[in-house]
Order: structure tokens, then sequence, then C-alpha cells
């Protein structure tokens, strides 16, 4: 038995959190699915704490004005645009 | 009958003279090709046309190549069979019952069935050498920061790597020469010191190479696939190669850790397809949350939602230190690992894939299933560091890949040794 018990409830709320609509029998599938999958992740708990010995370097260059897409090139896959921006849905 | 190895078949001209001139490249459908669509084999991205060229594309039309068309591929990237593709599977040209394996599927059926010369794949737990081994041609994973990632629609970025599918080692390793190297667009590129050409590294010369073979990737292998695999072990000795057996106790966790890690990243690079300004709308109806949730339910196929979903439970509240903080320890181990094996071996051998293709249909109800079968390749990805499968026989004429790994930037060793075992 996993240690993580999923059922269609859970995976609503994490397909809410996705934004990703799910119809009923995806959301029986993958409650079945994930139970699985989750139960054989659990085998990471044994894995021991592994401090990271890399080195990281900040790779810079110098914030120059270079060319980009132009307005009309930008808007070229958008589903819908509007006076020259792009149409999204209401923000409320 | 048509193996589907395109999604679109559309030529693009390169230079007139270059060290590609006269080859057809096939590309695969998530590198971007300005004013050619890109769909990633998605139905999201179903009408998307890039607007300018990935990095790789530029250099393949400097070096002359001409790209004959997208190839077919699992949708994002996320399979090992080409079959969750929108656009229906490829099939594998050794044996059409039979997967070509993925998600580089398109990519590795188009240069075997010789619909072209060479082929672009991408490999962020196997992608390009998985469906090398299955279609029995050769694929080259780079190091990590070998090649330029800019254009490439993004699937797990800390893991993939953009590389060659050939007949021939040499074919693959030239047409490495002509994507390596740095560039300002993706600062996670560097800046290599190439002795010569890697083409030139395909001498065929192990004498005094030593291998070590990491029991642990042996472990549920196929008896075929493990006869194929010590017959090419023996004829590597027989020309003066050593090998020896080496413990990789780490990789035991692999599996978990990749997809652990692949489909955190899954969740935040797709956050992107919303259906505004590229995708399938969501409409207007309702707040935005709630078209995003339509486009996406609409657009992504059942694997891709499946990723994004645990991805997003993996980093979510409560579950990131068991999950993600876990793989990201494991990644760290892995790394140790495999440095502690290159300090007494030049390359590490295993079978690519323990298994022969699967047969169409077999694998996709059972995803676990699926993810299992990378076990030998997503551990190269953790590590960040070079993989090559060549072809190494057959098991009842489906073919077997060789897997032979190198330290980091160490691609000509892998070449090399790669070559000989041709």
């Amino acid at each position: 038995m996993s240690e993580t018990p999923v059922d269609a409830e859970e995976v609503r709320h994490v397909a809410d959190l996705a934004r990703v609509d799910l119809d009923e029998s995806e959301l029986e599938e993958f409650a079945a699915q994930f139970a699985d999958i989750l139960d054989y992740f659990d085998a990471l708990d044994e894995v021991p704490e592994v401090e990271s010995e890399t080195d990281l370097v900040n790779v810079m260059r110098p914030d120059e004005v270079r060319e980009g897409l132009t307005q009309e090139e930008a808007l070229r896959n958008a589903p819908e645009t509007e006076d020259g921006y792009f149409k999204g849905p209401r923000v409320s | 009958m048509s193996l589907n190895a395109f999604i679109t078949e559309e030529t693009i001209d390169g230079a007139d003279e270059g060290p590609l001139a006269g080859r057809t490249v096939a590309v695969k459908d998530n590198i971007s090709t300005e004013g050619v669509r890109t769909t990633c084999g998605s139905e999201m991205l179903e009408e998307y046309v890039p607007p300018y060229d990935a990095t790789v594309v530029e250099r393949l039309k400097e070096a002359g190549a001409t790209v004959v068309g997208k190839t077919n591929m699992d949708e994002f990237g996320m399979g090992t069979t080409t079959e969750t593709s929108a656009f229906g599977p490829t099939k594998n040209p050794v044996d059409e019952s039979r997967v070509p394996g993925g998600s580089s599927g398109g990519s590795a059926a188009a240069v075997a069935d010789g619909q072209a010369d060479l082929a672009l794949g991408t490999d962020t737990g196997g992608s390009i050498r998985c469906p090398a081994a299955f279609c029995g041609v050769v694929g080259i994973k780079p190091t990590y920061g070998l090649v330029s990632r800019y254009g490439l629609v993004a699937y797990a970025n800390s893991l993939e790597q953009i590389g060659p599918i050939a007949p021939t080692v040499e074919g693959a390793a030239e047409l490495l020469d002509v994507l390596a190297g740095p560039d300002k667009r993706d600062a996670t590129t560097r800046e290599v010191e190439r002795e010569s050409s890697y083409a030139d590294a395909a001498d065929g010369d192990v004498d005094g190479l030593s291998i070590g073979v990491p029991t642990e990737l042996l472990d549920g292998a196929d008896d075929g696939v493990l006869d194929a695999f010590w017959d090419v072990v023996a004829d590597l000795e027989s020309q003066g190669a050593t090998y020896h057996e080496v413990n990789l106790p780490s990789v035991e966790h692999a599996v978990q850790a990749y997809y652990v890690i692949a489909m955190s990243e899954a969740s935040s690079n797709l956050a992107r397809f919303d259906g505004v300004r590229y995708g399938v709308s969501g409409g207007y109806e309702g707040n935005w949350n709630e078209s995003f949730a339509r486009s996406r339910e609409e657009g992504f196929g059942a694997e891709v939602k499946r990723r994004v979903l645990l991805g997003t439970y993996a980093l979510s509240a409560g579950y990131h230190d068991k999950y993600y903080a876990k793989a990201q320890d494991a990644r760290e181990w892995i790394k140790r690992d495999f440095d502690d094996a290159f300090s007494e071996a030049d390359v590490l051998a295993s079978p690519t894939m323990p298994v022969p293709p699967f047969e169409l249909g077999e694998s996709l109800d059972d995803p676990l299933q699926m993810y299992l079968a990378d076990a030998n390749t997503v551990p190269v990805n953790l590590a960040n560091l070079p993989a090559v499968s060549v072809p190494a026989g057959d098991v009842d004429g489906l073919p077997v890949g060789l897997q032979l790994v190198g330290p980091k930037f160490g691609e000509a060793t892998i070449v090399r040794a790669a070559s000989a075992a041709e």
C-alpha cells in the first residue's frame, strides 16, 4: 500500500492547481495510476541526504538592446487578437 | 505502407556549400523552424508556426544541409514509444508491428528507412538512444551544455539535449561537429576544447580502452539482449579493450528521481500553454482559470496531463521535501557514483534498452511499466553525461543497442569506442 493514498478528489484538487479540466473517467483512471506511480516514487525515502558539490558560476552578458520579434510576429500564433494585443479571458 | 515518420514534410534549403552539403536531415518536431509548423506531437500546437529558427537549425542550414521535414514524436517528448503523439504512432521500419521507440521515434525511423540521411532528436531521459536502439541506428545524447537548446520547446530543461541520429557512428559524429559549440542565446552552453573533430575520432581504435560494466544495468534485462550485449563486449576485447564490472548502487533510484524531476519541470514549463499567445483557445466564458483549464483539457493528451499533474503534486506544499528534494539528492548521488566509476574506466557499457522493441499498443495502458523501460538511459541525463547507442546485433531479428557512456565532454571517447563496436 502506498503511504500516499490517492482518490479522485485528490486528483481533482491537483488538476485545479495545474489548471487542467478532467472528465469523470479520467479522474478515476488517474487516481488508480497515480497510486501505483506514487507508491513506486516512495522508494526515494531510502535515498541519503547528499550535499551538492557543484560549483555554480554566473554567466553574465551586457544588458544591451537587441532585435526581438516584431509585434506582428509575436501575435501571429494567437487564437485571437484585438487592436494589436493578445486577447485573453477575463481576469476576475 | 507509410511509417508515419513525419508530421510535416517540407523542404528547407541550406547553404550551397558546407560540411553537410547534399545531405538531407529530418528534424524532430519540438525544434523550432521558422515558417514551418512545429507541433511537438500535440494538438495544442497543431497550427503553431515559429517566427524564428532554433540555433541548431541555423547551424544545419549554414552547414549546407537540406531539411526534409519535421518528425513524429511522443507528445512534448513524453513517452518511450512515439505512441502518445496526437498524429498517430510511427511504425518501426525493421518490423512494422513494433514501435520505433521514443520519444524521437520519427527521427530514428526516417533514418533507418532511408527517408533522410541524418536526423535531429532530443534526449531528456533516453529519447535519442531508445529509438536509435529499437530502429538499429546510431544516436548520441551529448553532454549537457555541448549543444544549444535555444528554440527547443522545453519539457525538462535541466535534463534535455539535442543530438544526432545517423546510420553510422561517423555520420552521427559529423552531425555533432556541426551542432556543438557555445551559443549566446543559451547560457548553459560551454566552450569545449576539441583536439580534432568528433568525426575523426571514429577511427575504431580501442586498444587499451578500459570498459566498465555496471552490474545494476544488466539486472532484469531480456536474455537475448544480454547475449547480444556480451557478444559485442567480447568483440571489443578481441580488439584490445579490457572490461571489468563496476557498481552504481544509486541507479536503483534513477527512474524514480528522473520522473519526479522531469514531471516537476514539465508542470512548470508547460504552464505557458494557456491558449492565449498560441495553442487551443479555452474560449472567453467564465474567469481566466476556467478558460485555461478548458484549453489544456482539449489541447493535451493523457500522458501530458498525467505528467503535469504528478509534477504539480510533487512540488506542492507538503510533498516537495518528500519527492522533489529527495529526487535532487538522488541526482547528486548518481553523479558521484559515475565520477567514481570513471576513476577506473574510460567508458561504461550496458544494453541501451533492457528489452527488444515493444509491439504497437503493448505499453499504453500501464504508464509505470513504460517508465521502468527507461532504467538504463535516465541515469545518464541525471548525471549530465554523454552517451551513444550503437547497433549490437539482434534478438530474433529485432535490433539491440549497446549504450556507451563517457565522462563529461568525453564525446570523442564514446565515438571512438562505438566505432569499434559497429
